[in-house]
């Protein structure tokens, strides 16, 4: 029942069910537990990482179904080494009780990928599926302006 | 819990002689200082509940769980703020469940004043009256007291270590403590040479701490001074842990589900499907529900989803209109409290117009990102617990119980909150998790509820209705006599968290109803209790987050029966009444431009509510772009005296709004067959990037005590949105959700 999985880079071996969706291999098998369960039903875009550069919501995606490399908020960026997405999230003072802000910051890594300046109406498509209880949109906007402006720049 | 009751009956002692200056025995009782918890280790000083130094540096134990409010922060910079240490060089941790992190402020909340009005007095008497929160050992998050409760205590603390930090310096050196300075976590002697204060800690710990004054805030560096957050870079890195993230070695995962009709018996189940799916390892009867102990938490949930249960029926009527009615039943009852009875409300004036409605909110529930969850491992003499919570001594309290353990035998770990918006205060996802490890003594065993558990299992904000009834004349208000019906979340929690039954006037029922700060001459408001067994609790803003709508509506309604602007109607009763408040109606009415005009295709409306201390106004816009309606702008001012942290402030200002649009626009739990009929954010959804608002937010200064920050942003947005889609349509909203009235934006 092993399925192989490239994890940020890293190969693993998962000895899971192959209808186990990724989200819960991520947390509960490999360990990374930055990327987040919330609904379980593609509703709220907490638990999105990338299966080769596309955003993707891990509950929804089950480990026979995973195409290609995947990466997660930790293979992004780490405390000490932030990608700009997330300097420009601390920077905004984005977060608050941060629980949605792996998958927001996941969603917007890829939205930047494809479109590296982005509108107020571009995010708002793309950023859509990212719910926020604690309602940190209008920093979370700034913040992705701000990255896009400083990607131009490097 | 027995000697609750005891010391409740000493409260008016302890207030009253506190004021007049006498030290009765029950002052004295509740003032005996709690044991340090945080027991210092050889080589350690403690210098008091809140600030642990040793070679490692300094840590703070923050009482209150960082639920995305910046408190962690705050908290910090208070400390700091004597210390004389800087913000990066402190380790903040959350502090154990400890008597003596009580929350003297939520006690202070309880007195029947309006609070706007509050005298010096009444104000000494609040505090007094604080106390009492250590006698009940509250350590509870909410309230929006954390800043109220802290500003004090934090910086005594701080204060106090630094002066006994520089008496150990004094002493080893052979000078006077006069003639030391502090920097940066250093002693400084006369010559220049910096003694680190990790080098002092043993020393520190022979000394008794010092008493010392308090700085002037014309010398603070970090307070009224916004900080980064110190969470900040674990939030956006996927680093931070939260209840769900915990990971300890041998662990197990397990799901849950209780009876959907809230409340009612489990007859039976039947397991054999489920005992051969794949990951199981154990299935545990709870009594009143089923758990699957699995290596997986998906697979445990596939497996207690397909587990067949008979459950019994709920102790309330099945459907949301047998629920109403019962609401509405509480009318015909005598009030529980009338807080508010100015002036004759019993006869109309003489000319006056007289108008009426009535408004019917819905039940809600909170829906924190993070779906409730805890960690327990059991291992027959002691239990360990991690969750995010916003009562850990309560909670070590239930669980002990549940376990059957002396509390000292209960350790609570409080992580992180993915929401807390007062779900996180109760106590079932505990002791839930303690009863399935249990199951599997010495096992590590994370129980997480599916979403449609979480939001099937709610204690919900009460569904409530109001008659109001006022009176205009010459374009002013001259009565409002208004009545509210709902379950009393305050009774209910207190028989939860102490099987005591709850009693008396409920504040709560009525707060943001009776203690508006309008000057109207006859004006009576009171509190109905509705007598049902619906699972409900504090929704962040609480009582408030009905009586902001229901006051606010009604204000609306009454300007235009009255023929004037809904702002300047609100002002002219507001300023001889308080100055704060009106100060905050001034505010936004500036930065909108307000001039109570819009253009064809716009809307918009002002809301006004004094909670927890802060006044807060909004105006909301909205707009119709061919058929469909947008939130498009909000404009929010508040004065909650001295903003320590005016960014964080802010935050947590639009957010409450943001929290409350969510409920105004999409909430609304209903019940059929005594279940709750929602089940997931696409049946209970929140406003979302596209349908924010843009949000501009000031922060005023004027009021004279220091208000709350985490909850008055939420209840002036439910009616400012409403009042706007009136000013866009001219339809009323008496209901909410506002989407099965309008064409909203989804």
């Amino acid at each position: 029942m092993a399925t192989a999985l490239k994890i940020n880079g890293k190969q693993h071996q998962v000895d899971l069910p192959d209808d186990v969706p990724l989200l819960w291999a991520l947390r509960d098998e490999v360990g990374l537990t930055g990327t987040k369960f919330g609904c379980g039903v593609a509703a709220c875009g907490a638990c999105t990482v990338h299966i080769d550069g596309e955003a993707v919501r891990s509950c929804q995606v089950t480990l026979s179904d995973v195409w290609g490399d995947v990466t997660t908020i930790e293979g992004i960026g780490s405390p000490d080494a932030m990608n700009a997405l997330q300097q420009a999230w601390v920077e905004h003072q984005v977060a608050q009780c941060g629980y949605c802000q792996s998958g927001q910051i996941m969603q917007a890594a890829a939205l930047l990928a494809e479109n590296p300046a982005p509108s107020d109406a571009e995010i708002d498509e793309a950023m859509q599926g990212n719910l926020c209880r604690c309602g940190t949109y209008p920093r979370i906007r700034a913040a992705i302006h701000d990255a896009a402006g400083k990607l131009k720049e490097a | 819990m027995a000697s609750v009751g005891k010391i409740l009956r000493r409260t008016f002692l302890i207030g009253s002689a506190a004021i007049v200056g006498g030290v009765a025995f029950g002052a004295y009782y509740v003032s005996r200082p709690a044991a340090n918890p945080l027991k210092p280790g050889e080589g350690q000083a403690a210098l008091n509940p809140f600030v642990l130094i040793d070679q490692n540096g300094v840590t703070l134990f923050a009482p209150r769980a960082e639920m995305g409010q910046g408190v962690k922060t705050t908290w910090a910079a208070l400390i700091a703020e004597e210390l004389d240490v800087d913000l990066d060089q402190i380790t903040v941790l959350h502090g154990p469940a400890a008597a003596a992190y009580y929350n003297s402020a939520l006690m202070g909340e309880s007195l029947p004043n309006k609070g706007y009005d509050i005298s010096d007095f009444q104000h000494n008497l609040g505090e007094a009256l604080g106390v009492l929160g250590k006698a009940l050992s509250l350590q509870v998050t909410g309230g929006s007291t954390s800043m109220k409760d802290g500003f004090e205590r934090m910086r005594q603390a701080g204060a106090s270590a630094r002066e006994t930090l520089k008496q150990a310096a004094a002493d080893r050196l052979g000078v006077d403590r006069s003639a030391l300075k502090t920097a940066s976590g250093h002693v400084i002697a006369p010559n220049g040479d910096q003694i680190p204060y990790t080098e002092l800690a043993t020393d520190v710990a022979k000394l008794e701490p010092i008493e010392a004054p308090l700085r002037d805030p014309s010398e603070w560096r970090y307070l009224g001074q916004t900080q980064p957050r110190l969470d900040m870079v674990e939030k956006a890195t996927g680093t931070a842990e939260f209840g769900v993230d915990v990971r300890l070695p041998g662990m197990k995962f397990a799901a849950v589900r209780m009876n959907p009709k809230l409340g009612g018996a489990m007859n039976g189940f039947d397991d054999s499907t489920a005992q051969s799916m794949p990951g199981v390892e154990k299935i545990v009867d709870l009594g009143t529900g089923v758990a699957v102990i699995a290596n997986n938490t998906w697979l445990a949930n596939q497996a207690v989803e397909a587990i067949d249960v008979d459950w019994g029926d709920a102790p309330y009527p099945p459907d949301t209109d047998g629920i109403f009615a019962k609401i509405a039943e509480a009318f015909d009852d005598a009030p529980n409290s009338t807080m508010r009875d100015d002036g004759d409300v019993d006869v109309t004036p003489e000319g006056a117009t007289e108008i009426t409605a009535e408004y019917r909110l819905p039940y809600l529930a909170h829906a924190t990102m993070e779906p409730m969850n805890a960690t327990a491992l059991y291992t027959g003499g002691a239990l360990e617990l991690w969750c995010g919570n916003q009562a850990p001594t309560l909670i070590r309290f239930r669980v002990a119980n549940t376990a059957g353990l002396d509390t000292e035998a209960v350790q609570i770990h409080t992580t992180y909150l993915g929401g807390g918006f007062g779900r996180r205060g109760e106590l079932d996802f505990g002791e839930i998790a303690t009863k399935v490890a249990m199951a599997m003594p010495g096992t590590p065993v994370q129980t997480t509820w599916s979403r449609e558990e979480d939001m099937r299992h709610d204690y919900f904000r009460p569904g409530a209705i109001a008659r109001m009834r006022g009176a205009v004349q010459d374009g002013k208000a001259v009565l409002i006599d208004g009545k509210v019906a709902a379950q009393s979340c305050t009774q209910q929690a207190v028989t939860r968290y102490t099987g005591m039954p709850g009693a008396g006037p409920d504040k709560v029922l009525v707060e943001g109803f009776f203690n508006q700060p309008y000057a109207v001459p006859n004006y009576r408001m009171s509190g109905h209790i509705a007598k049902l067994d619906v699972p409900v609790g504090f929704w962040r803003s609480v009582g408030n987050s009905h009586n902001g709508f229901f006051h606010e509506t009604f204000m609306d309604e009454m300007a235009h029966a009255a023929g004037q602007d809904p702002l300047e109607f609100r002002l002219e009763l507001m300023r001889s009444e308080h100055a704060p408040s009106a100060g905050c109606l001034e505010a936004v009415k500036e930065m909108s431009g307000w001039t109570g005009k819009t253009p064809d295709g716009v809307g918009r409306g002002v809301a006004f509510t004094y909670s927890f201390g802060t006044p807060v106004a909004q105006v909301i816009e909205v707009v119709d772009e061919d058929g469909t309606i947008r939130i498009n702008k909000a404009w929010i001012a508040c004065d909650m005296g001295l903003a320590l942290d005016p960014e964080n402030v802010k935050a947590q200002m639009f957010g409450g709004m943001m929290y409350g649009l969510s409920a105004a626009c999409y909430g609304e739990i209903t019940f059929a067959d005594g279940e709750v009929e929602q089940f997931n954010f696409p049946d209970y959804d929140a406003l979302r990037m596209h349908t924010a608002p843009q949000v501009e937010v000031r922060v005023l200064e004027t009021n004279r005590h220091m208000g709350g920050a985490g909850e008055p942003g939420t209840p002036p947005s439910m009616p400012a949105l409403g009042n706007a889609l009136f000013d866009l349509t001219g339809e009323r909203a008496r209901t909410l959700p506002l989407i099965d009235q309008f064409n909203l934006l989804v």
